[in-house]
């Protein structure tokens, strides 16, 4: 019984405020420990050398100015899908339809392309497309958020559900508009009109996005932290129940930011349709609606913080894929490494909130 | 007299909490065949002292010895294997399952679970102490006593010796409590050991035999109660002496401000709760709610603010100047602030209500103005004015006007609260249970404001559970039972025992 004395061997308390950079010097090691552990697996299931896996990584993000304006448009383009998603979540509206959402704002703008191509001049036609891809994204995201503010149904189902329709849709208008007739794919649009291309600016095809997307970045950070539109959705989000008691209208603020949510997937399909591939896919959001959401969550919501989150997505998913070819190893390996890493990081916030204590003289008799 | 004997004696505990020394070097004893009670302000250290003793916390340092042993309490099995049952205010019960499901739940078994076997004991422990459960009814079908009932018998069935019960008669009538401390009293006569956590000195004095006192984390001392009176015990809780009065200044010229006629009001499930309610309110006088939790209270004030759908009746507001006439009924909170009514009500539910808790003072204090003005985007500086104003002027303890509320003790976040509410200068003003869970000298100063806005002609309307309070503090109190009203009395001609049959059987016909 006299066991019993013992404190016990891990005990876990909250941390007293972290001063900055011993926070970071959290994440740092993190880091750190997740390369150990990268560079071990990878000795140990493939026999390469893990340093020569790393700057392999590298090389495949940043190696070429190809490459890195590669980088920068992937990260352009994950960034706006999460600054889409970001509003609604702020507002826990579980919004996991972007993927659909962006498929249709890029269904939209090639629909315009196709259609209007050679009726409407190309400024007027890109106005078009503009409204149209933002509209129906916004129709897309409006639909689960109406059945929500009056029903109350569950957002989550309705918007995953909404995706499935919303891929049909394309592959549908695919086979109506496949060029040349039973390719199964549309092929570049207006190849040799460019109707609708969005105008490249500085001689660099990917600039135009960049640039949009940096400053949704900063609307987006002031929509959220400073409008009175911002401060509802806090609210809503923290408690509807506050909400109802200061006459917020709790219906009216999930259905307009889903609309600006909607709106602004439906710019990424714009971006992606209009700007870069000028042709539509079913897979042209490219699973980037589901990784917008751990984007948008591991920067907390807030729009600053996810250029960086979205970066270290990007960075990762470019690397692994160089991996894969460089040295003869499937996707899957890549994507082993990239999941290790996040693993870490997001596994060290928990070390950053609280504190081990183990036993202190743990051999002492008592 | 027989020896006392030691149950517990913790020596030089301490616990931290980041920043805050929660319990900083406490000394306690606990007596078999004593009910002790724990007093101390809100944030003193009481309830994490005890959580320290039924597992739920470990201490950073000091000792713990339970019958004279040395022991470490790792978990709450550890402290159940000691015979330390702990109460907690908030319920720890599963809802679908039955009393004797919920008593046995987590006690190590054989494969088949005899039901009827776990009842009879049940029964047997109920029996010896004078407890009333049917151990097959299931939790969703009980009132809060009959809950805390369950939670008792489950400590007990799990062969507690030492029970700690936290704040238990804060949900309590009158009559609920009586019977609760008879219980008590029966464990006492039969050796266990029993510490109670209140706020509330009278019942203190009723039913301990010893007060230990706590204060910032601190033991200040222990003392037999008779030895003590309420007065010396709130000087050795705030450290410095308080009035211990609550003033009733006349009603200043009341004139009706809020006639309520025929409220009838049915919640989701189609359940009447209020029924046929109605009253006038008047200017310069506080109107005291009484009745047990959950008799319409809540349905009634959010009727009033506009937040509940009503059956049927009206709630006219008369404009103190014009003696315009203002229909509320099917009004929101925004239609009727657009209307230039101003109505303040502090609910019940602070943090999941009144409050944002995840967000700081300011812009808790933007919940009620944010919308003034043209522009798109907040002003934070006038939010940030009236924050730093209240809490200047309400000793607000924190540790600036950009902390999240979440992190200030019940007692500030209240003050938060109620500091808006004032601050619109309101003409009707309806608190719900405004001191709950808040320690003395929190308690005063909401009073104090309260009486500050009657005389200065505001309609208040005070929702209490406190009738000692009720009956200090109201001009007039209206007695509520089962959705109905039981009747209206005036605070200075009745008595406790009157308001309290009143709350368990519909008194008198007078109701319209």
């Amino acid at each position: 019984m006299n066991e019993k004395v013992k404190e016990p061997l891990i005990r876990i308390s909250k941390r007293a405020g972290l001063p900055v950079w011993k926070a970071w010097l959290i994440r740092v090691a993190a880091i750190i420990i997740a390369l150990i552990v990268c560079a071990t697996v990878t000795t140990l299931m493939t026999g390469e050398n893990p340093l020569q896996v790393y700057s392999t990584m590298l090389y495949g993000a940043f190696g070429t100015p190809r490459k890195i304006w590669m980088l920068c448009q992937c990260l352009a383009i994950l960034l706006c899908i999460s600054l889409a998603v970001t509003p609604a979540f702020k507002m826990r509206f579980w919004n996991i339809g972007a993927e659909g959402q962006v498929l249709m704002g890029g269904l939209a703008t090639a629909a315009c392309m196709i259609l209007l191509g050679d009726a409407l001049p190309n400024w007027l036609l890109i106005i078009v497309m503009l409204a149209a891809s933002l509209l129906a994204g916004a129709i897309w995201a409006f639909i689960p958020a109406f059945f929500k503010a009056k029903w109350n149904t569950n957002e989550t189902l309705f918007t995953l559900m909404m995706n499935y329709v919303a891929t049909q849709l394309v592959a549908f208008f695919v086979i109506l508009w496949e060029v040349p007739k039973g390719a199964g794919k549309i092929g570049i649009i207006n190849q040799s009109t460019m109707a609708g291309w969005l105008p490249v600016i500085g001689g660099q095809k990917y600039l135009l996005n960049i640039i949009v997307v940096a400053a949704l970045t900063i609307g987006m950070y002031i929509y959220l932290n400073y409008s009175k539109h911002g401060y509802e959705i806090t609210v809503v989000g923290e408690s509807e129940r506050t909400a109802r008691y200061i006459g917020i209208n709790v219906r009216k603020v999930i259905i307009r930011t889903l609309l600006l949510s909607g709106a602004v997937c439906g710019l990424a399909g714009l971006l992606l349709v209009g700007g870069t591939d000028h042709t539509i896919t079913t897979t042209i959001a490219g699973g980037r609606g589901f990784t917008a959401v751990m984007v948008s969550w591991l920067a907390k919501f807030n729009p600053i913080f996810m250029i960086l989150t979205s970066f270290l997505l990007v960075f990762l998913d470019r690397g692994a894929s160089e991996i894969s070819t460089v040295f003869g190893l499937n996707h899957s390996f890549g994507d082993i490494l990239s999941g290790i890493i996040l693993f870490f990081i997001i596994g060290c916030e928990f070390f950053v909130s609280y504190q081990i204590h183990l036993r202190k003289n743990a051999g002492k008799e008592d | 007299m027989e020896e006392k004997t030691a149950a517990v004696q913790m020596r030089d505990i301490t616990k931290r909490f980041g920043p805050v020394l929660a319990n900083d070097r406490v000394w306690l004893d606990i007596y078999k065949g004593e009910i002790m009670a724990l007093l101390g302000e809100n944030g003193s250290g009481k309830t994490t002292l005890m959580n320290m003793l039924s597992g739920i916390y470990y201490p950073d340092s000091g000792h713990i010895f339970v019958n004279g042993r040395e022991v470490s309490i790792r978990s709450p099995k550890d402290a159940f294997d000691l015979g330390i049952g702990m109460i907690h205010q908030h319920f720890k019960l599963v809802d679908v399952l039955t009393a004797a499901e919920n008593i046995i739940l987590g006690l190590p078994g054989k494969g088949r679970l005899d039901l009827k076997k776990v009842s009879a004991r049940v029964k047997e422990i109920c029996d010896q102490y004078g407890f009333d459960i049917d151990p097959e009814q299931k939790i969703y079908d009980m009132s809060v006593s009959q809950k805390q009932t369950v939670e008792i018998v489950k400590a007990l069935y799990r062969g507690a010796d030492i029970l700690i019960l936290d704040e238990p008669t804060a949900v309590l009538t009158p009559q609920e409590t009586d019977k609760l401390f008879a219980v008590l009293r029966n464990m006492r006569a039969d050796g266990k050991a029993v510490v109670i956590i209140t706020h509330k000195l009278h019942e203190v004095e009723e039913l301990s035999d010893r007060v230990a006192i706590l204060r910032r984390g601190q033991f200040v001392g222990d003392t037999p109660t008779k030895a003590t009176n309420a007065q010396e015990m709130t000087n050795m809780m705030v450290g410095h002496p308080v009035s211990l009065n609550i003033s009733r200044p006349e009603p200043v010229n009341p004139e009706p401000r809020l006639v309520v006629e025929n409220l009838t009001v049915c919640d989701i499930d189609g359940v009447v709760k209020l029924d046929n309610v109605s009253f006038t309110a008047n200017s310069g006088e506080i109107l005291g709610i009484a009745g047990i939790s959950g008799c319409g209270q809540k349905e009634l004030l959010e009727a009033i603010a506009g937040l509940q759908p009503v059956e049927k009746g009206s709630i006219t507001y008369i404009e103190p100047k014009t003696g315009k006439k203002e229909a509320l009924i099917g009004k929101d909170p925004l239609k009727i602030s657009s209307m230039g009514i101003t109505l303040s009500f502090v609910p019940e539910d602070r943090l999941g209500m009144g409050l944002v808790a995840n967000l700081d003072l300011t812009d808790n204090m933007m919940l009620r103005s944010f919308r003034k003005g043209r522009s798109v985007f907040t002003d934070r500086k006038a939010p940030k004015k009236l924050a730093e104003q209240v809490v200047s002027e309400l000793e607000v303890n924190t540790p600036g006007v950009s902390t999240p509320v979440r992190k200030l003790s019940g007692g500030n976040v209240q003050k938060v609260l109620v500091g808006r509410e004032i601050s619109s200068s309101p003409t009707v003003l309806m608190t719900a249970y405004a001191v709950r869970g808040l320690d003395i000298n929190s308690s005063y100063t909401i009073y104090d404001l309260i009486n500050k806005q009657k005389q200065q002609g505001v309609a208040v309307i005070y929702v209490g559970e406190d009738l000692d309070v009720l009956l200090e503090l109201c001009d007039r109190i209206l007695v509520l039972c089962g959705g109905k009203v039981s009747g209206i009395v005036q605070g200075t001609e009745t008595d406790k025992r009157q308001v309290g049959m009143m709350m368990t059987t519909l008194g008198g016909e007078e109701q319209a």
